[in-house]
């Protein structure tokens, strides 16, 4: 296997006496979906804010890497910035759209870094030069593209917060997408989501995994979307790893189904 | 409150209410209406009357109207209150096909104004005043209606402005022309300067900051006598020429010149497109910006902060962009202030101005250039015209000043307003940017920030 995108080591975060994370280390890799399991307080939600820079971590290192080699220390990063140079993108648990801008919009603000320098940072877009104008149009194709692939494209032109909870969730991912992300991190993606829409968000996944050269990490408590579509699992449990592998192996797992499995969930 | 105490119907329940508010009104009557103090005229200064009668009827009538309402208006038991679609006119003011027509409308009678036979230079100086709020209005729109920032000391960047002018032009000699970009660059650069300490502070914490920032900059005018002229202020402020040609009465002056009589009209009128060509250049600017990406940033902002920042947008910078920019078209406005009025000092900073600007926002709707026009129209306008009600006073006898009563009707038309347009005149916002049609987002879905 090729250098992995993303190394988590030694990940530790604390809030003064609790533990949260505690020392987990983990790879992520192109083209591959890792998903994040464990119980409730688990610390899933915990790492995802680290890796993300919502929080900055007590110890450990998270390295992002691009095609070029460049190495991105997240743990250093302004979390701004974590989206914006080193490429890695993220949807939020409890969804996070601009309820009151259309679904176009939503998209184009994802774009924002693009299109700030090709307005000149606002001097330029204010004559409305004809290279502002190309990436204008450029980026409304692309939003265009991403919601003919999570197929909201009729939605485009609604205010975001009156689409129905499972578009709304599509048009995260797309949002997030249309940041050109390496890594991108979903936060319980099928939570709320009816069989038929878990089953459309698979698809979605696999589609992403299988031509948009990125690298999926995804926290998740739907068994079916987890066990379906990941190509590793890492399992938390009290802010330790207890298990790492692929469905069968995490399955198998007696440390798993002991802290799990067998005993919290259905 | 249970849900039948509340809307019970019962006739007992409804005398009982109309006896609360008529205890709430007696409380809050007592003090204002029921005792008056009168000069006596002798050493004793001060005694008081009391006016039992007027209280009475006070009371009186304020139970009479809750019945009135308990009777006709209210709710009945079971009956749900339908949500009211939004009035012809807000539908109307928020479509883009009518504001498109609505606003070169305005333009066109703008330019004509001046020269309408009613137009004396009383009138005039109104429409400057109105034309001065509407583009304060749209420079604080970018803080608090699009970025989501609620700013209680915009008055500072005005200030800013017009001290700016002030001072370059009595020490350095500049005029208007250079003295205009220096002005709106310092009250920008104030702007940033507010806006860093700022930028981790939401809703009250923010408000309670911007509107220390207004008054310290207030007290600062007011106490450097040795730069600013403390509160006597600044007076001989050169005033603005038409390209070089002052108005006055010399042989070099605008009337000569163009072979007119000489008449102070003139400077009025210049003064007057001075201030339309600034506010229609701010209403350009302000409308451009909020298509670009920087617009759609601000209001993302408002919108959710957290999520801006998972797109890789620079929150930081996005704040500080929108507290300069904001200013700077105060600080244009603060210019054109000093040079008309050739005379500024603190008095004209203090808070009630960034009041009222800010409820011209308010009462405008936080994303509509045009609903800032007609609230501009309203809170400028109407006040002057309370002055104009002398009428009145062959009803209310010769002491009777209506003016006076001018922030009573502030507080009505805001509590009018809470209940009929809670989100202003146009609560509506239009897309910046569409695929097929550009439908109006409607208030509810809209966010109004938290910061």
């Amino acid at each position: 296997m090729s250098q992995p995108l993303l190394s988590v080591n030694q990940l530790t975060m604390r809030f003064g006496g609790l533990t949260a994370v505690d020392a987990v280390s983990f790879d992520v890799y192109r083209n591959h979906i890792t998903a994040v399991i464990g119980p409730n307080g688990a610390g899933k939600t915990t790492a995802f804010n680290c890796i993300t820079g919502f929080y900055k971590p007590t110890s450990g290192d998270i390295v992002l890497r691009h095609k070029d080699d460049t190495e991105f220390k997240l743990q250093e990063m302004e979390d701004f910035r974590i989206s914006q140079t080193a490429k890695v993108a993220r949807t939020f648990q409890n969804i996070r759209l601009f309820g009151g801008m259309t679904v176009l919009e939503n998209l184009m603000i994802a774009q924002h870094n693009h299109l700030m320098k090709a307005s000149a940072y606002t001097i330029g877009g204010i004559f409305n030069t004809p290279s502002y104008q190309r990436a204008q149009e450029a980026a409304k194709k692309k939003a265009l593209s991403w919601m003919d692939r999570v197929g909201i494209t009729d939605r485009a032109d609604d205010p975001a917060a009156s689409l129905p909870y499972g578009a709304q969730r599509k048009l995260e991912i797309a949002r997030a997408m249309c940041t050109d992300p390496v890594l991108l991190c979903l936060d319980e993606p099928a939570a709320g989501l009816n069989p038929k829409e878990s089953e459309e968000l698979n698809a979605l996944l696999r589609s992403i995994r299988d031509h948009d050269d990125v690298g999926i990490l995804l926290i998740e408590h739907d068994m079916s979307v987890v066990m379906e579509i990941s190509d590793h699992i890492i399992v938390l449990d009290y802010g330790r790893k207890i298990s790492d592998g692929n469905a069968t192996e995490v399955r198998n797992d007696p440390a798993v189904i002991k802290a799990y499995l067998g005993v919290v969930e259905e | 409150m249970s849900s039948t105490g509340h809307s019970s119907s019962s006739l007992p329940a409804m005398i009982k209410r109309s006896l609360i508010a008529t205890v709430i009104a007696f409380l809050l009557f007592l003090p204002t209406l029921g005792i008056k103090t009168a000069a006596s005229g002798g050493v004793d200064g001060l005694f008081l009357i009391y006016r039992w009668t007027l209280l009475g009827v006070g009371c009186g009538l304020i139970f009479i109207a809750r019945m009135a309402y308990e009777l006709f208006w209210a709710p009945k038991d079971g009956e749900q209150k339908p949500i009211k679609a939004p009035s012809a006119l807000a539908r109307a003011l928020g479509s883009s096909k009518v504001a498109k027509t609505v606003g070169p409308v305005l333009l066109a009678f703008a330019i004509v104004f001046p020269f309408l036979p009613f137009s004396d230079r009383y009138i005039l100086d109104l429409g400057i005043l109105i034309i001065t709020y509407v583009m304060l209005g749209w420079g604080l729109q970018i803080v608090v209606g699009l970025a989501g920032l609620l700013d209680l000391g915009y008055v500072a960047f005005y200030a800013v402005g017009a001290y700016s002018y002030a001072l370059l032009s009595i020490h350095f000699g500049f005029g208007f022309w250079m003295c205009l970009p220096l002005a709106g660059l310092l009250a920008a650069t104030w702007g940033i300067i507010l806006g860093f300490p700022v930028l981790r502070l939401r809703g009250d914490y923010l408000a309670i900051v911007t509107l220390a920032f207004g008054e310290i900059i207030r007290v600062v005018l007011l106490n450097w006598r040795s730069f600013t002229g403390g509160s006597n202020g600044l007076s001989d402020i050169p005033r603005p020429s038409f390209f070089g040609i002052p108005f006055n009465q010399s042989e070099h002056g605008f009337a000569a010149t163009f072979g007119l009589e000489y008449s102070s009209m003139q400077r009025i009128i210049f003064l007057y497109f001075l201030i339309l060509a600034l506010a229609v250049f701010t209403f350009f600017v302000t409308a451009r910006l909020r298509r670009l990406p920087i617009g759609r940033a601000w209001e993302a902002l408002r919108e959710d902060e957290i999520a801006c920042r998972s797109l890789g947008v620079n929150t930081v910078n996005t704040k500080l962009s929108a507290f300069a920019i904001g200013a700077m078209f105060g600080g244009f406005a603060g210019s054109f202030f000093a040079a008309k009025q050739a005379f500024v000092s603190p008095e004209s900073f203090n808070f009630m101005e960034s009041a009222t600007i800010l409820a011209i926002v308010v009462l405008g709707g936080m994303s509509s250039q045009l609903g800032v026009v007609f609230s501009a129209i309203v809170m400028v306008g109407g006040v002057e015209l309370l002055r104009q009600l002398q009428f009145l006073k062959s009803v209310f006898g010769n002491d009777f000043d209506p003016s006076q009563l001018r922030l009573l009707l502030f507080g009505l038309a805001m509590v009018l307003m809470m209940l009929w347009r809670p989100r202003g005149l146009v609560s509506t916002r239009m897309p910046t940017v569409f695929l097929k049609d550009k439908k109006t987002v409607s208030a509810s879905m809209i966010s109004q920030g938290r910061g």
